[in-house]
């Protein structure tokens, strides 16, 4: 398994010595890839539905608890499964659609990147191991939806897509650490056997809100659904592979692994189906409006991806089978849509619904796909769709009884939304008569019809043999999601029952919707008279007021005079350090522990501060650089005194260098100009002192903390023992801490350098001149 | 004596930190080097002065019999010392350049130099 | 500068200067010195004599450039850091000689890590010193 995640990893590094390869006609043999992949986990289709399950392990950073677990079940294999299947659709079908591009090899350079990592993520048995891919799987996505990176729009959906899933991300590892703090480890099936820690935990309302959090924001979920229609800016395969069948299911994927160990308590169904209601009918609604193909697409993406959290929500065996079974329906059905639309942009130049009409004639197998796979989307008798709604309704209707009315009725007006929305998708471009303008199109490669057709032609295929599929596919899925052992049958023939009824309705209703309701222009400008209250808009304004602020503070607090950052660092230090002392209650004088004072020593102290004060009263520089080294030689008394030889010789050698220097540079510049006014000096004289009383203070409160001699004591012992040095600060400068003098000689090395070039760079500038 | 180091400690810091506020680059560096000086009388003050007694060990001893000045301290101080030679001597370069190249000792003409000073 | 007794005394002060740095380096290890206050009084040593004579004539007296001392004296003391790794030992253990020399004492690795400190030292300080010098003299 291992291997699989890595194999696109390593194409997608090959890629870029070997991009060149691309362009040429042998460019499609990269789509080998996914189909190798996806005859890998074909085989694995009958292990897994009689119930075994593979792992895989390797240690990786064992002190964080981050493995390579790699877990492939049910639910795995079925994400897998549309990973490699539909991305071989894709490649063969990016490689015609893309041709000629010039960055076609940067291209598939980040679908490698993404399938491997949503591989990765799905079969990722550690939560950590999980986030990595799934951030990896965002990021993949910010590159392609930015594909087209001359396009401002396409930048700016990027970045959009990339904050939400990734304020996202941050949020799943939050809930992740959390989870794995109190479980006590990050390996998922490990969590499984910790669930009742976890739900009894205080904090599991917090988990399964950023868990959720998580998963909304990847999945699009109202009210962060609106980054998903600006990911459309993508190139069309890319929209059909990550924005329809598999990065958006990431968050589903989610919930259906987390459920096991977060779901069955009302937090998580309510909280769960509240979401899902609402992006569902929401996005259904919204899809009836556009007039942009894409556009309607990525409304019916997002309210089929709310459709499933809503299932997930539900959490009852049917409502899991349901969504099982709705998942690989519309990775079918949406990824042939999608790709059909991509035909119709790239061969009519145009994706707008009030222009395309009649193409069945120039283009009559993407119409024959387009129709059939908008038959599976309504969910017409014998279509994969028609199983699907089916056990949709079978879900709401068993659900708890005073509620099935409500959800059952949200289910059928979503679905009749989606209807339409379905055919308008694959029936309206292909019906009515074909215009003039559209005379000339031809059909494209086959290799970019056939796997639109294919897809739609498999909705058909597993409509007729429901039982296969649901003792193969999605029974093994559903068990892992409800992590038990039930069997389940997929019948097309249920009787007359309600389900038919209802079904009968949705398909009626749905196409009444659809030949009523004409897209225009106008009601794309009603609908977006609504749109100052849409979360977009709200967010939108936030971050504008985000920035707006931070604009204000940046200007505020970096106005570009040193002396005012400075000013700001010690007041705030000021105050940490007064709360410090403040909270340590008051100061304490042991007297009798103070060294006694002698005449030379206060005569020293007398001329340090002589010194200081003429240093800050001089106008002359040249006085000013002197009471400063009288400062330092006083400082090096104070050496001498207390028995720091080695310092009052550094000392004493580095002032008498320092003045050196000073003098050296300093003499020709003109005396201090008194640039300040009184109430600035007045102020800065007071930060000045109470800086200075604090620290004094604060040296106070130190000299009587019991001090810790081990150290010393330590090198006082060992260093003739050991370093056969009787000098101790020496023995400490080039034995015990040899590394640190190393360090500090390289340090000063680099001033030197430093010195040397800034001096010789400015004299050869003025060779120039 | 502890006390009257105390003091001197506030002292030197109050100083650089009024110095570091001017307006001036050479006030700034002098106030660079009293806050590494105050900082130097701080890190010897904690290390529990002690008077004639430097941390080196006998001609016939091989380890100290006597209560000894904290050597740690000293050690950081010498490599502060040093470095801040180092500091120093960069800053003052830096100082002379920016002087040649601006005719100004003034912080506050530095924010926006011309084109072709740069 | 031309002050005849500056010269003259500089004449005498150098080399016992430079002793003296020599001195406070190997004695280092048992007295109060070492490497920075030996290669800071030499470079002292070196600076009055500019102050005597000009830095130009110093130059001329140390015949190299001091920033070549840089690479020498890090050499020295890298050299001294990684000796111990070809016996076996870690990085920086210091390593003695059986015998005591007369004057000097116990010769090992940490003495001439100082005598790495002691040229980066020198090297260092002049750099600066004479590059300023120099430059502004040009000025």
């Amino acid at each position: 398994m291992l291997f699989t995640v890595l194999s696109g990893l390593i194409t997608s590094s090959l890629i870029v010595p070997f991009g060149r390869f691309l362009k040429t006609k042998w460019g499609f043999i990269l789509a080998f890839l996914p189909i190798l992949l996806f005859l890998y986990y074909i085989k694995l289709v009958i292990p897994i539905s009689q119930g075994s399950y593979f792992v895989q392990s390797t240690t990786w950073v064992p002190s964080l608890g981050i493995n390579l677990d790699f877990k492939l079940d049910g639910l795995s294999l079925l994400f897998t499964l549309l990973i490699t299947g539909i991305g071989a659709c894709i490649f063969f079908y990016a490689n015609a659609y893309l041709k000629g591009h010039k960055y076609i090899d940067r291209f598939f350079g980040y679908l490698c990147l993404f399938m491997s990592a949503m591989l990765g993520l799905v079969l990722s048995d550690n939560m950590l191991l999980l986030f990595i891919f799934w951030e990896l799987t965002s990021i993949s996505s910010f590159f392609l939806i930015g594909f087209n990176n001359d396009n401002a729009d396409s930048r700016k959906s990027a970045m959009t897509a990339l904050s939400i899933t990734g304020l996202g991300g941050f949020f799943l590892l939050a809930g992740f650490i959390l989870m794995g703090n109190i479980a006590g480890t990050y390996n998922i099936t490990e969590l499984m056997g910790k669930v009742a820690l976890i739900q009894q935990h205080p904090l599991f309302p917090l988990i399964f809100g950023l868990v959720a959090l998580g998963a909304i924001t990847k999945s699009a979920q109202f009210p962060f659904h609106f980054w998903l229609p600006g990911a459309m800016k993508a190139p069309t395969p890319v929209s059909a592979y990550l924005h329809s069948a598999t990065m958006v299911k990431a968050g589903i994927y989610l919930l259906a692994r987390f459920s096991p160990i977060l779901g069955g308590n009302p937090i998580w169904t309510y909280s769960l189906m509240i979401i899902g209601g609402i992006t569902m009918l929401y996005a259904a609604f919204h899809s009836l409006f556009r007039t942009d193909l894409k556009g309607v697409l990525a409304y019916s993406t997002i309210s089929a991806l709310g459709i499933l959290v809503f299932l997930l929500g539900l959490g009852s065996k049917e409502a899991v089978i349901a969504a099982s079974v709705f998942i690989l329906v519309h990775a079918l059905y949406k990824a042939a849509l999608f790709l059909i639309t991509g035909i119709i942009d790239h061969e009519t130049g145009t994706r707008d619904l009030t222009v395309l009409r009649g193409l069945r004639k120039v283009l009559a197998p993407v119409a024959i796909a387009g129709f059939l796979a908008a038959l599976s989307s309504a969910g017409i008798p014998l279509t994969f769709g028609f199983i699907g709604k089916d056990l949709i309704y079978d879900a709401t209707l068993q659900s708890d009884s005073q509620l099935f009315f409500y959800l059952t009725a949200a289910a059928v007006l979503t679905n009749i939304f989606l209807v339409s929305a379905g055919f308008m998708a694959g029936i309206k471009p292909f019906a009515g008569k074909l215009p003039e303008q559209f005379a000339h199109v031809h059909l494209p490669y086959k290799s970019m019809w056939i796997p639109p057709l294919l897809l739609a032609v498999l909705g058909v295929i597993f409509g007729c043999i429901p039982g296969l599929i649901g003792d193969w596919i999605a029974g093994p899925t559903a068990n892992s999601i409800l992590a038990q052992q039930e069997v389940f049958h997929l019948k097309i023939w249920h009787g007359f029952n309600l389900i038919l009824l209802l079904s009968a309705i949705t398909i009626v209703v749905g196409t009444l919707v659809f030949i009523s309701n004409k897209p225009s222009v106008k009601k794309l400008a009603w609908i977006a008279t609504f749109d100052k209250i849409s979360p977009e808009h709200i967010i939108k304004v936030c971050v504008q007021e985000i920035v707006l602020f931070s604009a204000f503070f940046t200007n505020k607090m970096h106005n570009g005079y040193l002396r005012s950052y400075l000013l700001k660092i010690i007041l705030f230090a000021e105050l940490l350090i007064g709360y410090q002392l403040y909270l340590g209650g008051p100061l304490h004088i042991k007297w009798e522990t103070l060294s006694p004072v002698s005449f030379y020593e206060v005569t020293t102290v007398c001329i340090l501060i002589g010194a200081i004060v003429l240093t800050i009263r001089t106008s002359s520089r040249l006085t000013a650089v002197v009471a400063t080294s009288v400062v330092g030689y006083a400082i090096c008394l104070i050496f001498v005194f207390y028995s720091a030889p080695d310092l009052a010789m550094t000392q004493f050698t580095i002032d008498t260098l320092t003045v050196v220097l000073f003098v050296l540079v300093l003499f020709k510049l003109p005396s201090f100009l008194n640039l300040a006014n009184r109430r600035t000096i007045i102020r800065d004289a007071v930060v000045a002192i109470i800086f200075g009383s604090m620290l004094s203070m604060v040296a106070l409160r130190v000299l009587h903390e019991p001090t810790t001699t081990n150290i010393s004591k330590f090198y006082g012992d060992y260093a003739y023992v050991l370093a056969k040095g009787k000098n101790v600060v020496n023995v400490l400068l080039v034995d015990f801490r040899g590394f640190d003098t190393m360090f500090e000689i390289v340090v000063l090395s680099i001033a030197a350098l430093g010195v040397y070039s800034l001096l010789k760079l400015r004299l050869k500038s003025s060779d120039k001149e | 004596m502890e006390l009257i180091l105390v003091l001197l400690i506030g002292i030197l810091y109050a100083a650089g930190i009024y110095l570091i506020l001017r307006r001036s680059m050479v006030k700034l560096l002098l106030g660079i080097m009293l806050l590494g000086n105050g900082t130097n009388i701080l890190i010897f003050l904690l290390g529990n002065i002690v008077k004639g007694k430097p941390p080196i060990i006998g001609p016939d001893l091989k380890v100290f019999t006597d209560i000894y000045a904290d050597p740690i301290p000293q050690a950081l101080i010498l490599t502060a010392i040093v470095i801040s030679f180092g500091l120093t001597s960069f800053a003052i370069v830096l100082l002379k350049r920016v002087y040649a190249l601006l005719g100004t000792d003034d912080l506050d003409n530095l924010n926006t130099p011309e084109e072709e000073d740069i | 500068m031309n002050s005849t007794i500056l010269q003259t005394a500089t004449r005498y002060l150098l080399p016992i200067l430079l002793l003296f740095s020599v001195f406070l380096l190997l004695r280092g290890h048992y007295y109060p010195g070492g490497g920075f206050v030996g290669g800071l009084v030499a470079s002292i040593a070196f600076v009055l004599h500019s102050f005597a004579f000009g830095p130009q004539n110093t130059m001329k007296l140390i015949q190299y450039k001091p920033l070549s001392l840089i690479p020498i004296g890090l050499g020295i003391a890298a050299v001294n850091m990684f000796l111990p790794t070809f016996f076996g030992y870690p990085v920086m253990t210091g390593l003695w000689l059986e015998e005591k020399i007369p004057v000097i004492g116990m010769i090992g690795t940490a003495l001439f890590f100082d005598l790495g400190v002691y040229f980066v030292v020198i090297g260092v300080v002049l750099t600066i010193l004479f590059t300023i010098a120099l430059n502004t003299e040009e000025e």
